[in-house]
């Protein structure tokens, strides 16, 4: 899968934990077109069946029926098992269950103004100590020059590389202000807030090129924060990762920002 | 009572009687002519967004010319003046328009007529709160003339954008300190005013279902502002006192470190914020329940289906609203206490909603039912409020969520919930009790053209956000096709924004109407045209300063219509 064509509806799920999401929306809509339906037609039928008439006489008495009684316990017995069986164990596999960071590939992925910086720890599997007195414009996530294991750590702008069939763990957090990381296709969303560091897991099942979105409103370039995702054959992705370690000599962090990524006017 | 409000009816000059009010009326009145400009105004800015969203970068023939060239050079929308329309057009619809019509004109205007009284409880706090409603309605559109421009970091104005963003966010700020403190008064008058002061006889399961859903109303206002205005005040403080309630450390912005002391939490405001905008749906969308169950009693000609369990169902909404806030931060980082606590209180949130519904359908079984444009207003809304309810599901449930959230399927939802939804009721409301106001009718036939127009055109701006949000498309985006998958749904833009303009076009009709029939319109016959059985009918029309001739007594629930054995097909409340 090389290349995705969009279309009205879902995007594909290339992800493994993406299933749990789309079953879920895809039940709530049956849920709310029955629901929909169901009222719409009952709503019909006494727009014209009671409609003013020369004649009729409207009724005092209120119906005696017990059709909202079912309805409600209906609708409240469909929530409570969706709840049950289908949201709380979707979600509480996607915040518990983290892969073990051994068993996956780990990065850290740092928004800012409006660009997504992807940290991948490099052959040592530790991420540099960073702090914020050392960013500058060719440190962008602040690597500390001092810590020897920063000293093969790949950082990379707006380019996610990851193997396909290969758990991925992320850490997310934003230098400036909230935006929100968004793959479409492997149904991942995460807001990237300063200060917090919140892991996420995902797990791709097939190849390809897709887009990274930012979902939430981060300022004037909100609309061009457009990353790319690239999902590899592991062959692919230790190729492409040993070329960005080969660009590393000299000074950590070669990679800076492309000018065009940034808007002239930065709020 | 009456002989003596005449007399000061007298005493007063022009400017005490219209402008500076002490009257719940012509409060009322004010009220609803300034935030239905603000709702025209609000709409205005949308339409000139959805120029930018159809025809991305093309310059906007003709009205581009005319906008300052910091906002449209050569006619291109920028991404500040974007992003700025999507602020003010939110906090204008929201805070500025739909509120102030709903509680603040229906609200003053119905309240004391239909409990019998002779004004709100606090005449005067009741002209404070429209004033300071109207000073923090100058005070945000001034932010137009800021060099800058106003403020652009959402109406939800989150930190650290918010706190780092351009002057007009402090003026966003000083503006909802204003109505945040109007409707605090607001809320404390229609409590003291529907507990002290209902007529004899009327009991509070004799009150009819409006009065019940702005009563609710109140007490959410009441409750769940002050939250904002205190985070309002701690937005102005990291903004222009150097504290950092919001702010955490180390936060580097375009490549400079931040000078400001940090520590501070952006998750924070959010909390507070939605503590606030959660309850603030339930103020959008209760009274317009109340509107429509009034309109569907009179034109079914019989008694609302389950008025009781409508009543305990808006209770139950009103203290439910206050724990589900957090349903719109599940992207926050929730684990999975906090995400299935808020879930749960989001679907058990949907039961009472459903309840609502399901007996304003029922109550259309066995009525004869009069098809005017009040009528229609008020049935059109059953299916759209349908919709909005529906759709919320998705989105409150934390699994579906994360696909769904801050995607365009989130705009569909709330604005199927507070366009078609509130504001048709808004509109209903209008229509009917228009003659009470004014001793005449609106014109029919410019009515229903309005309704059929209003209806095709809202539904074609809001049902493809549908279609754009399962296709993953994220909101507030200056140029959706940026993004790939955007592109596949670029053609439903074209389709929403002339939509749209039709809907602009169509509410021209009404303005006509409004203005024409104030002066021109068919003279009413009777004080109580639609034949209704609530109090606000048993006053002269309009209704003098003090409201009745004689105070009313009340002999029965609000709804006694198609009683048998009656003269006529409806039995005032006011009528042994």
């Amino acid at each position: 899968m090389d290349t995705v064509t969009y279309g009205w509806g879902l995007p594909p799920n290339v992800s493994a934990q993406g299933a749990a999401v789309d079953q879920l929306i895809i039940i709530m809509h049956w849920f709310m077109i029955v629901l929909f339906v169901g009222w719409g037609l009952f709503f019909l039928y006494c727009l014209v069946r009671f409609r003013a008439r020369p004649g009729r006489k409207a009724s005092y008495e209120l119906p005696q029926t017990k059709l909202p009684k079912f309805l409600e316990i209906a609708v409240v017995i469909f929530e409570a098992a969706v709840l049950i069986g289908l949201s709380y164990p979707a979600w509480s596999r996607l915040k518990n269950d983290l892969p073990k960071p051994e068993d996956a590939v780990n990065i850290h992925i740092v928004a800012q103004q409006f660009v997504w910086n992807i940290h991948y720890p490099g052959p040592d599997n530790v991420f540099g100590k960073t702090d914020p007195k050392f960013i500058s414009d060719s440190n962008p996530l602040g690597l500390d020059p001092s810590d020897p294991q920063g000293k093969d750590d790949v950082i990379t702008v707006n380019q996610l590389h990851f193997p396909v069939h290969k758990p991925v763990l992320a850490t997310i957090t934003s230098k400036d202000v909230i935006h929100s990381f968004f793959i479409p296709v492997l149904r991942v969303k995460q807001d990237a807030i300063p200060g917090m560091k919140v892991p996420i897991w995902w797990e791709a099942k097939d190849t390809g090129q897709f887009e990274i979105a930012c979902a939430q409103l981060c300022g004037n370039g909100h609309t061009l924060m457009r990353g790319f995702v690239s999902i590899d054959t592991p062959e692919q992705y230790d190729a492409w990762m040993k070329e960005q370690l080969a660009e590393l000599t000299p000074p950590p962090a070669a990679a800076t920002q492309p000018a065009s990524t940034q808007p002239a006017a930065v709020q | 009572m009456s002989e003596h409000s005449h007399e000061e009816h007298h005493e007063l000059g022009f400017i005490r009687k219209y402008i500076f009010s002490t009257d719940h009326k012509i409060i009322g009145i004010q009220y609803g002519i300034t935030a239905l400009c603000f709702l025209f105004f609000g709409f205005c800015l949308m339409m000139l967004m959805r120029w930018q969203l159809a025809y991305p970068g093309d310059a906007l023939p003709v009205i581009g010319t005319w906008l300052p060239e910091r906002y449209m050079p050569g006619g291109q929308m920028t991404p500040d003046f974007y992003n700025a329309l999507g602020a003010m057009h939110g906090t204008i619809m929201v805070f500025l328009g739909v509120v102030p019509l709903a509680v603040g004109a229906f609200g003053n205007y119905l309240v004391p007529l239909q409990v019998g009284a002779a004004d709100m409880a606090f005449p005067k706090l009741n002209g404070a709160s429209y004033w300071s409603y109207f000073v923090g309605g100058v005070i945000m559109l001034s932010s137009f003339f800021l060099p800058n421009g106003p403020a652009a970091s959402g109406w939800t104005s989150y930190p650290p954008l918010a706190d780092i963003a351009i002057s007009g966010q402090t003026v966003w700020l000083f503006g909802m300190v204003f109505l945040i403190t109007s409707s605090l008064l607001g809320s404390i008058n229609t409590i003291a005013t529907i507990i002290q002061l209902r007529a004899k006889g009327l009991s509070f399961f004799r009150m009819p279902f409006f009065v019940w859903s702005q009563f609710v109303t109140a007490f959410l206002l009441l409750l769940a502002f002050p939250p904002l205005e205190a985070a309002a005040v701690m937005q102005l403080m990291d903004r222009l006192a150097g504290s950092s309630f919001f702010l955490p450390s180390g936060l580097v912005v375009s490549g400079t470190a931040l000078q400001v002391a940090g520590g501070g939490n952006p998750v924070l405001w959010q909390h507070l914020f939605w503590f606030l905008a959660h309850p603030e749906v339930y103020v959008l969308i209760l009274p317009a329940i109340g509107i429509v169950t009034e309109i569907i009693a009179n034109n079914t000609r019989k008694p609302i289906y389950g008025y009781k369990s409508m009543v305990y169902s808006v209770i139950f909404l009103g203290f439910m609203s206050f724990i589900v806030w957090a349903h719109h931060m599940f992207m926050t980082g929730m684990g999975t206490t906090m995400s299935n606590f808020f879930q749960t209180t989001t679907m058990i949130i949907s039961i009472p909603s459903v309840v609502l519904v399901t007996c304003l359908i029922i109550s259309l079984w066995g009525g004869t039912i009069r098809f005017n444009v009040p009528m229609l207003f008020a049935l059109a809304w059953l299916p759209m409020f349908g919709i909005g309810g529906l759709t919320g599901l998705p989105l409150g449930l934390a699994t579906s969520d994360i696909y769904l959230h801050d995607t365009y399927y989130v705009i569909g939802h709330f604005h199927y919930v507070v366009a078609p939804g509130t504001i048709f009721a808004l509109f209903a409301g209008i229509y009917f009790w228009f003659p009470k106001a004014t001793g005449r009718m609106m014109n029919q036939t410019l009515g229903k053209l309005h309704f059929w127009i209003s209806l095709v055109a809202m539904n074609g701006v809001f049902f493809p956000m549908f279609i754009q949000g399962i296709a993953g498309v994220s909101r507030r985006l200056h140029t959706p096709i940026t993004y790939a998958h955007a592109q596949a749904v670029q053609g439903t833009n074209v389709f929403m924004s002339l939509s749209a303009w039709v809907l602009g076009a169509a509410q021209l009709l009404f303005i006509i109407n409004f203005f024409i029939s104030m002066k021109a319109g068919k003279k009413v016959t009777s004080d109580n045209p639609w034949e209704s059985t609530t109090l606000e009918w048993a006053t002269p029309t309009p209704p003098p300063h003090g409201n009745f001739d004689k105070v009313p007594e009340v002999h029965r629930g609000p709804y006694d219509y198609s009683l048998p054995g009656g003269a006529t097909d409806f039995a005032p409340q006011n009528i042994a």
